[in-house]
């Protein structure tokens, strides 16, 4: 009993952070149509800001507030990835938009860019992130331990979810902007600055990356290539999910999240993974697309 | 409007291109420095061929990973190696000839580093390689020098059960590390091991090693888990650990996986108290990377510690402090990169020529006060005689010794010695 408690919070956890990782691509990639391939790049940014705020305040504050450097981060994370996102929007992606495949070269090449720009500021070799002290060890109930930073992670996750759904179907900016994705044409008629929504969509897909990248500091190293491991991972959850429906990202996340950690807890890692992508295969045959259907013209 | 995108797709395709070789940057510098070299002395139009053997330098080949996962691990060897050279050259050079480091970076891929040896060996005609780290990269390194009959200097502890005549592994062969820590544990720690490796050569053959030497000695095996390297959820593997309840992990992850295993270990509120974990692949430098407070209490199995107390090391932790900052540790691997390094500049010396036959021939028996103490090598299988020391981590990141065999050991890569061994050697050959 407890074992299968722990996995279902494992698999939950799991489904937080590549829901996590994944709800900037769902923007960028599902709503846009843009096959960013930097993105793992922008979460390898807001990893890197929690480790120089972290730096900051290991030099500069008093001992007794610094766990507040990570509180302070995570919006750091977002501002600063999504100035990333917005600089990569009006120099590159802009001009890109109706060529899919050249957007998906070009930002290949940005990924592999900011890599290197990583490498040369902060080395090669990978950096360590300490957690703060009020996220380490773990809520006891029982004889399970639900460690801290898990549930932060899935309590972050959730709150940029409930943010995102919020702005998206609950503010004026928000329905210009599903106006936008929608119809493109018959926004621009009504007086739609495609231009302006185009630019603040990616923004918001790229600083929920940042924010992403912070959370991943609690759970692994922090280095150059960081965002690579994690970029396949997130393509998949949107896939899954159904591309164009932010609803399809969170189904696919936990539902991932949830088998993988089931297939893992029965066979073990490796066997795991391979079990995952035959399932999504599988499943993708059944549906290609995706968990959710969004039948939109402007998808076709 | 068009010119402007025109000027653009420039402006991307020149970044394209700086991005892609940004990658081979060190190579590349290297490459360059050699060229300024040898213009002085090839003024007269020349071949390459003979320009080596003319030319006042003596080229070795240096191939670590500096990017990739594996490049926590091997940045500092790589920069103990460059060290080794550099006082070697301070102090005259071998043959009276400067040594002149050629870089290539094996990118965590294995075949590449296969593609770079075969470069290193064939256009730039190095009289040694120093390389590798996983054993995956040395086994795709391994046919490359045979072939070409060049010298790999190999500086990390690995799984045994090699012995090539191009290959001198001055790293740790498994009864220099694994069986005495096996040993150590069993006495001191308890029976029941739970093995927890990354999915590659060096976990799978030590673990095999180690069952076999569990079942002769009356260890249990409570389960054994291998995952991907570069792996980072170790949730549902912890969970397991801990319905298993073993006394202690035997952990062989490589790379950036440890960081990701032990802040979990830690969340999951399992501390060395409850279960120790003894780990053969983590270091000072790594443990740098995973912060010493998660790690604090674990043990680990090496030949050499920053703390091992010989004059040797001493000096070269001064010395390595003083050329890579204050900050910078030392560790078994980067010790053992540095030593290999010494010992064939001794054997060259000893052998009057780079030629790879004479030099084989020549370190046979040659002796080094390396910082782990006196290293000598074995003439029959070219690895070498090391002291074994387990150790505590601190808290403060270093490592401090709670056992040493206090003498050199012999090493014995196919564990002829132990006789639950002798069916694996002959299912693993």
């Amino acid at each position: 009993m407890t074992e299968m408690i722990l996995t279902l919070f494992n698999g939950i956890s799991l489904g937080s952070i590549l829901l996590l990782i994944a709800l900037g691509l769902a923007i960028t990639f599902g709503l846009m149509n843009v096959i960013n391939m930097a993105h793992g790049e922008l979460i390898m940014v807001g990893a890197y800001i929690t480790y120089l705020v972290q730096n900051i305040f290991m030099q500069y504050a008093p001992e007794k507030y610094f766990d507040l450097y990570f509180i302070l981060s995570i919006p750091l994370a977002l501002i600063v990835a999504a100035g990333v996102g917005v600089l990569l929007e009006v120099s590159l992606i802009r001009h890109l938009y109706k060529r899919p495949l050249d957007s998906l070269l070009a930002t290949w090449g940005v990924g592999l860019i900011l890599q290197q720009l990583a490498r040369t500021i902060f080395g090669a070799p990978n950096v360590g992130v300490q957690s703060p002290s009020f996220l380490n060890g773990g809520l006891e109930l029982g004889s399970i331990t639900f460690p801290y930073s898990r549930i932060f992670i899935l309590l972050l996750s959730l709150i940029c979810l409930a943010c995102i759904f919020y702005y998206f179907y609950r503010t004026a900016s928000g329905r210009r902007v599903r106006a936008v994705m929608q119809n493109r044409q018959m926004a621009e008629c009504l007086g739609v600055s495609t231009r302006k929504v185009d630019m603040l969509t990616f923004a918001i897909g790229s600083g929920l990356a940042g924010v992403a990248g912070c959370a991943l500091t609690l759970l692994g190293a922090i280095g150059p290539t960081i965002g690579t491991s994690y970029i396949i991972d997130a393509f998949m959850v949107v896939v899954v999910g159904g591309v164009g429906a932010l609803f399809g990202a969170v189904a696919g996340a936990f539902g991932i999240g949830i088998f993988n950690t089931i297939f893992e807890f029965l066979t073990n890692a490796t066997l795991g993974k391979v079990l995952i992508f035959i399932l999504i295969i599988a499943f993708l045959q059944w549906r290609p697309s995706g968990i959710v259907i969004n039948r939109s013209r402007s998808l076709d | 409007m068009k010119k402007k995108l025109t000027l653009f797709m420039l402006m991307l395709l020149f970044t394209l291109v700086m991005a892609a070789c940004s990658a081979a940057d060190n190579a590349a510098n290297a490459d360059k420095a050699e060229e300024t070299n040898e213009a002085k002395p090839t003024e007269t139009g020349s071949e390459t061929e003979t320009a080596t053997e003319e030319s006042d330098t003596i080229k070795v080949g240096i191939l670590h990973s500096l990017s990739g996962t594996m490049a926590i691990s091997e940045t500092s060897v790589h920069q103990a190696e460059l060290l080794a050279i550099k006082e070697i050259n301070e102090n005259g050079g071998v043959l009276g000839k400067q040594i002149e480091p050629v870089i290539e970076d094996g990118a965590s891929d294995w075949p590449t580093f296969a593609e770079k040896a075969n470069k290193l060996l064939q256009q730039d005609q190095v009289a040694t390689i120093f390389g590798g780290w996983t054993s995956a990269s040395r086994k795709a390194m391994l046919p490359v020098v045979e072939e070409n009959n060049g010298l790999l200097f190999y500086p990390v502890q690995y799984e045994g059960m090699e012995a090539s005549p191009n290959i001198f592994y001055t790293g740790a062969a498994p009864n220099q590390q694994i069986v005495p820590a096996v040993n150590w544990l069993l006495e001191n720690k308890g029976s029941s091991f739970f093995l927890l490796g990354s999915d590659y050569v060096f976990p799978r053959t030590a673990n095999a090693a180690i069952k076999a030497q569990l079942e002769a000695e009356g260890g249990e095996l409570t389960g054994e888990e291998y995952t991907p390297l570069g792996h980072t959820d170790y949730n549902t593997i912890i969970a397991k650990i801990k319905s298993e309840n073993p006394d202690v992990i035997f952990n062989t992850l490589n790379g950036d996986s440890n960081v990701a295993f032990f802040k979990q270990l830690n969340d999951a509120g399992i501390s060395s108290d409850d279960i120790t974990v003894l780990s053969v692949s983590v270091a000072e430098e790594e443990i740098k990377g995973i912060g010493a407070d998660v790690i604090a209490g674990h043990l680990t199995s090496w030949n050499y510690y920053q703390t091992t107390d010989t004059p040797e090391n001493e000096e070269f932790v001064a010395n390595y402090k003083a050329e890579y900052g204050e900050d910078a540790v030392t560790a078994d691997p980067i010790e053992a990169g540095y030593f290999g390094v010494y010992l064939w500049a001794q054997a060259v010396e000893a052998a009057g020529t780079t030629d790879v036959d004479a030099v084989r021939e020549a370190a046979k028996g040659i002796t080094f006060d390396a910082p782990n103490g006196t290293v000598t090598i074995d003439g029959d299988n070219q690895h070498v005689y090391k002291t074994v020391r387990i150790g505590e981590v601190q808290s403060d990141g270093l490592i401090n010794e709670v056992w040493s065999s206090d003498e050199p050991i012999k090493p014995d890569p196919y564990l002829e010695e132990y006789e639950w061994a002798s069916e694996l050697s002959e299912s693993l050959e």
